[in-house]
């Protein structure tokens, strides 16, 4: 036990040294795409709270997302907030967004609470739409523009803080809790677990976690528009806690690289042949289903199992 | 009142395209529990079928039914080789799988037929039929009637037929009908070929009015969820009556109540969506479930 746990402090640093390098070496572009990993890292993070720790479904993250990225662009790009004061607004107003949706949800299990969290992904371009005044309509909202190395900072800091969180609120009494209610709803409540709190609790810490990755999105495209937030967002976001793992801190970050790299990786040319554009949503699709079948623990899950086998 | 009639006909023609993919949707999930993400993308992809019969020559109503034939294939192999593996898995993997397959059918549309969008002939005429002073558009009609036809066929196969009964047993009590000699495995297929069909007809009549592109089923798909639970997702009749009167509702909230833009739509359907599933989740037509701990 002790080794193990030797081992989880020495990838810890190790990790976090490669970061600090990384974020010293890297041509600027890389970086950039280095910072949208660790806010894809942000929300993936936060969709794991609630759908590996606590098992509420949602498919709607995507729009908790949108609800800190505009946060960040009003403030910002209205009334000339520095756009890292944003960030811990970003999080509470997403955070008090999830959890008032929470209350609803706590109603609707399984298939219907991932319809309803659908329902919110869909609605927020056309609402972001009709709603221009605040929001600047189709024609979005500008930001100030940054270098990659700016974002890249910015998002591994969160990211740091973030990891840093939800370790303590997962090994303690909340996060007991949380897999309690995942277990067993009925067990849950018998040991004296209120589920409704627990349940709108994991909401809300999860909407925050979104809310600090749209902010992060807002400020490194330095423009937000209601497309900036589609719906295949939220779904990419549930793609990424899948291939981590869902229940595994440790998953998120192969989750985060997964959805940031794949796209990348699948528009180029191999052995003379050229995929498509679209092919990127095939391998994911594919990579999904795949997943579910062999690997239902994702990544972290198939090593553990393949460590156990040797 | 020549406005409302307009608008409750062309309501009832869209409703009638929400009210295939419903029934596509309750089908589904009647008899496994599983509501398919990837219905409207496998409609899209069965649409795009039928264009490339037509591009290749193929007269419209041959494409029509050959793109209906193929439906109900491609909905019984989706069944056998992706859904299966999971019959009995997680509430929470089959959704992922499911939305697995809305994703690859999305990236594949794309990459046969390219983003770009495609115009799609209608079987109806464009052109208005004058009825008692007020003009109807022929195609909202021809829309209504298949739509309503389609229904009918349906509910003949699962009353009066013998597969039907089989199917209707198998939705019911799985462990009953086998122990009967019912093949509830080959009728959940069967239960996927359709609404396969379903979806391709879906497709075929949205087609013509919002142009082909990858995600044209998109939206159609949410309101068919919004359709299918206000009926309730149980209910066949209730998501034909869910999704025509959510055709009409709409298009009346449209054009008597203002700050109902057309982007407002959605949410509002969305809006119907969460109300029902909040305060009476069995919708119109269906049993509430009692669970026993």
């Amino acid at each position: 036990m002790r080794g193990e746990r030797l081992v989880k402090l020495g990838a810890i640093a190790g990790g976090a040294a490669l970061v600090v390098v990384l974020g010293f070496t890297m041509t600027d572009y890389h970086q950039y795409q280095g910072g949208i990993v660790a806010y894809y890292l942000i929300a993936i993070l936060g969709l794991n709270i609630l759908t590996g720790y606590t098992g509420q479904i949602s498919l709607g993250n995507g729009a908790f997302m949108a609800v800190g990225g505009y946060t960040t662009a009003i403030l910002c790009g209205h009334h000339g907030w520095p756009e890292l004061a944003t960030i811990p607004v970003a999080a509470a107003v997403a955070g008090a967004a999830g959890f008032l949706f929470g209350i609803p949800a706590l109603r609707l299990a399984g298939p219907y609470l991932a319809l309803a969290t659908f329902a919110i992904a869909v609605a927020v371009p056309s609402l972001a739409k009709r709603f221009d005044h605040f929001t600047g309509g189709s024609s979005g909202i500008t930001l100030p523009i940054h270098t990659g190395h700016y974002l890249y900072w910015a998002s591994w800091i969160c990211a740091g803080i973030g990891y840093v969180v939800a370790w303590l609120v997962l090994r303690g009494r909340t996060g007991r809790a949380f897999r309690a209610v995942r277990d067993s709803e009925v067990a849950a409540v018998s040991s004296g677990v209120n589920l409704a709190s627990y349940k709108t609790l994991a909401f809300g810490i999860s909407a925050a976690y979104a809310g600090v990755a749209g902010a992060l999105l807002a400020i490194g495209a330095a423009y937000t528009n209601p497309d900036t937030f589609p719906v295949t967002l939220s779904l990419y976001l549930l793609i990424g806690a899948v291939v981590g793992g869902l229940g595994s801190l440790w998953g998120v970050i192969f989750g985060a690289l997964f959805i940031e790299y794949l796209p990348i990786y699948a528009q180029k040319t191999y052995f003379g042949f050229a995929f498509s554009k679209q092919a990127p949503s095939v391998v994911y699709g594919l990579v999904l289903i795949l997943i579910m079948l062999v690997a239902p623990t994702g990544i972290v899950g198939l090593a553990r199992r393949l460590r156990r086998s040797i | 009142m020549q406005q409302f009639l307009q608008q409750v006909v062309s309501g009832l023609a869209s409703g009638g395209v929400y009210a295939s993919l419903a029934l596509a949707l309750v089908l589904i999930y009647r008899s496994t529990e599983v509501i398919n993400f990837a219905q409207g993308e496998m409609a899209t992809f069965t649409t795009y079928v039928a264009w490339q019969l037509g591009h290749w020559g193929v007269p419209f109503w041959g494409a029509f039914f050959l793109t209906l034939a193929f439906a109900f294939v491609f909905g019984v192999t989706i069944e056998r080789v992706v859904i299966r593996p999971f019959e009995r898995g997680p509430v929470l993997t089959v959704v992922i799988v499911t939305i697995g397959l809305l994703v690859l059918l999305n990236g594949l549309d794309g990459w046969l037929w390219g983003a770009e969008i495609k115009s799609f002939h209608s079987a109806f005429p464009t052109r208005p039929i004058n009825i008692g002073g007020v003009a109807f558009s022929l195609q909202d009609i021809g829309v209504i009637a298949v739509s309503l036809l389609a229904v009918f066929l349906l509910w003949l196969f699962f009353r009066h037929t013998k597969v039907g009964l089989a199917m209707r047993a198998a939705a019911v009590n799985p462990d009953s009908a086998r122990l009967t000699g019912v093949r509830v495995g080959w009728m959940l297929a069967l239960g996927w070929g359709l609404a396969s069909m379903l979806g391709a007809l879906s497709g075929l009549m949205i087609a013509p009015v919002v142009f082909l592109d990858p995600n044209m089923m998109q939206v159609v798909l949410i309101y068919a969820f919004a359709a299918a639970v206000l009926g309730g997702l149980q209910s066949p009749a209730g998501a034909v009556v869910g999704g025509l009167l959510l055709g009409v509702m709409l298009n009346l909230l449209g054009t008597y109540v203002h700050p109902v833009t057309p982007e407002l739509r959605l949410p509002v359907a969305l809006l119907v969506l969460l109300i029902v599933l909040l305060v009476k989740p069995s919708g119109l037509f269906g049993r509430a479930v009692v669970r026993k701990v």
